[in-house]
């Protein structure tokens, strides 16, 4: 099964704004890891062509396991606003 | 209550909202607290961030309900428990071979189960509705953004309140429920961030089987529940495990791996992906087969222990659950939901003492610490004060599991020529792979735990 379908059982409510920004400048030339790739459960960063990191925050699990990862501060991350973002009706 | 109402503080010129006690975050250790207090007769709010209680939260789970007999005891016998677990299970998965080792119940019957395993999303709105029928004042959809402290010379002052969006509401005691990630206490200078090591991400699917089918797989009467802890290849040699739960209608199936060790890792595998190989493996393809995913979950888990767990009280503030890091991976049980609702009901017997003298201090918040080290929570945290430096053993994972399998493959092996005597076996299995300094080293850390 598939990240996406996965996820795509989930509830998400989608703000308009996203609740993780990546700070490009950080990420190109301080990070070396990519710890953010290999810790996220939802598969949610992924290098464009130009090899600048992306974020698809809309799948987010909310578990903050990129933030702690994220040694070099690229990471903003905060919970999303009230009432949006994944609401579990089960887990 | 009222009478408190007089030295309203300022901030900017405006007269803040005020409350006795806020509630940051509506899970098991805020709803715990907020229930006590209303209880007790005072004015409670709770800001929960997600659509209902519950909606943010994430078990693997069970919750161990005999550490809370003294604690709210007319709150269990109606909670919406899923299943009471009463067959545990130990899988070991090696390359040739996996053994699972069981523990039921015997032939006394009558013995009451340990823990219940539960879905948080149903066990925290519940919950939320006891406090309500309480008093307790429960708003979901309503995130907090700061918490406020008063400029003070030389530093940070008391914590005086909460801001949510552009509103500021002041009390005078705030119960800081917020989570694992604790990012409202860190940004309030009350504890530090979390980091890798000391932490660990859980996730899991939510699967849906019909109640009998659950029943005949793990051989269970109606009602019953199993749990099942998987150990060896499936983390690949990273700290951490697999967990199965039955639940009423579903089960929980799901991994939990170090996250120092899974964000460094060097293969391929992205990390969602451990957890269908997981569901691959032959000893679990059959018990999940036909059913249906129905959630896909994650959470941090704090497991660093004693040592992890902040100053919990401070001028006109409480850490409570696992924003106070109470959470303990002790191998065999994985506790957390418990020490949430017992630091909560400490926090609102601290809390509505101090709110009946006027004094939300320091010096009189300190009675939490002191309830919290007399009780289970910090005095079983101190007992396996030694686990968290076991856990980061990765032989633990991958060597024992995988050796326990092919010593009992050994056994139990009839090959085509004349075979060896038994005992030659064992010993040859023995010397093979117990027989080392590092078994001697580890059994002498094992010997601390």
């Amino acid at each position: 099964m598939q990240v996406d379908a996965k996820l795509a059982r989930n509830l998400f409510k989608l703000d308009k704004e996203p609740h993780i920004t990546i700070d490009q400048r950080v990420c190109a030339t301080l990070c070396t890891k990519r710890a953010c790739m290999a810790v996220c459960p939802a598969d949610l960063y992924e290098l464009d062509d130009q090899n600048q990191m992306l974020v698809n925050w809309e799948g987010c699990l909310e578990c903050g396991a990129c933030m702690i990862c994220c040694k070099n501060g690229a990471l903003s991350w905060s919970y999303p606003r009230g009432g949006f973002g994944v609401q579990y009706r089960l887990s | 209550m009222l009478a408190l109402r007089g030295g309203l503080p300022m901030i900017g010129s405006t007269e803040m909202e005020r409350v006795e006690c806020i509630v940051v975050g509506g899970g098991l250790a805020g709803l715990s607290a907020a229930y006590g207090l209303a209880a007790s007769g005072h004015e409670v709010m709770v800001l929960e961030r997600g659509d209902y209680p519950g909606a943010k939260n994430v078990t693997g789970g069970r919750l161990y309900l005999k550490p809370l007999q003294a604690i709210y005891p007319e709150l269990w016998p109606e909670a919406p428990f899923e299943r009471a677990v009463t067959r545990e299970l130990v899988t070991m998965i090696g390359d040739q071979a996996q053994t699972t080792l069981e523990i039921a119940p015997g032939k006394v019957s009558g013995q009451s189960p340990q823990s219940h395993t539960v879905l948080r999303a149903r066990l925290d709105r519940w919950l939320a509705e006891r406090a309500s029928d309480k008093g307790a004042m429960v708003l979901s959809n309503m995130k907090v953004d700061a918490l406020l402290r008063e400029k003070s010379m030389g530093g940070q002052g008391r914590v005086v309140g909460i801001r949510a969006g552009d509103d500021e509401i002041a009390a005078d005691v705030v119960i800081v429920a917020e989570g694992v990630l604790g990012l409202l206490s860190t940004k309030a200078g009350l504890r530090d961030g979390p980091g890798p090591r000391q932490y660990a991400l859980g996730y899991k699917e939510v699967i849906e089987l019909p109640a009998h089918v659950i029943e005949d797989r793990w051989h269970l009467n109606a009602g019953e529940g199993a749990a099942q802890l998987f150990m060896g290849d499936i983390t690949k040699q990273m700290t951490g495990g697999g967990f199965l739960y039955t639940n009423k209608e579903s089960i929980s199936l799901g991994l939990v791996v170090g996250l120092e060790q899974l964000s460094t890792r060097g293969d391929d595998l992205e990390s969602w992906q451990l957890l269908d190989e997981f569901k691959k493996l032959p000893s679990v393809q059959p018990l999940v087969a036909g059913g249906t995913v129905v959630e896909y979950s994650a959470h941090s888990i704090a497991e660093g222990g004693i040592s992890q767990v902040p100053q919990l009280y401070g001028d006109g503030y409480m850490l409570a659950g696992d924003a106070a890091s109470l959470s303990l991976n002790a191998l065999f049980t994985v506790r957390g939901m418990d020490f949430a609702i017992a630091s909560g009901f400490y926090a609102a017997k601290t809390a509505a003492e101090c709110l009946e003298v006027r004094d939300t201090s320091a010096a009189a918040l300190s009675s939490y610490d002191s309830r919290l080290r007399h009780s289970f929570v910090l005095r079983d945290l101190q007992t396996a004060r030694a686990v968290p430096h076991l856990l980061e053993n990765p032989r633990l994972f991958s060597h024992y599991p995988e050796a326990i399998c092919r010593l009992l493959a050994d056994i139990y092996n009839v090959g085509p020529g004349p075979s060896r005597k038994l005992s030659s076996r064992v010993l040859h299995a023995l010397r093979r792979d117990f027989l080392s300094i590092a078994t001697v080293k580890d059994l002498w850390s094992l010997h601390k735990v």
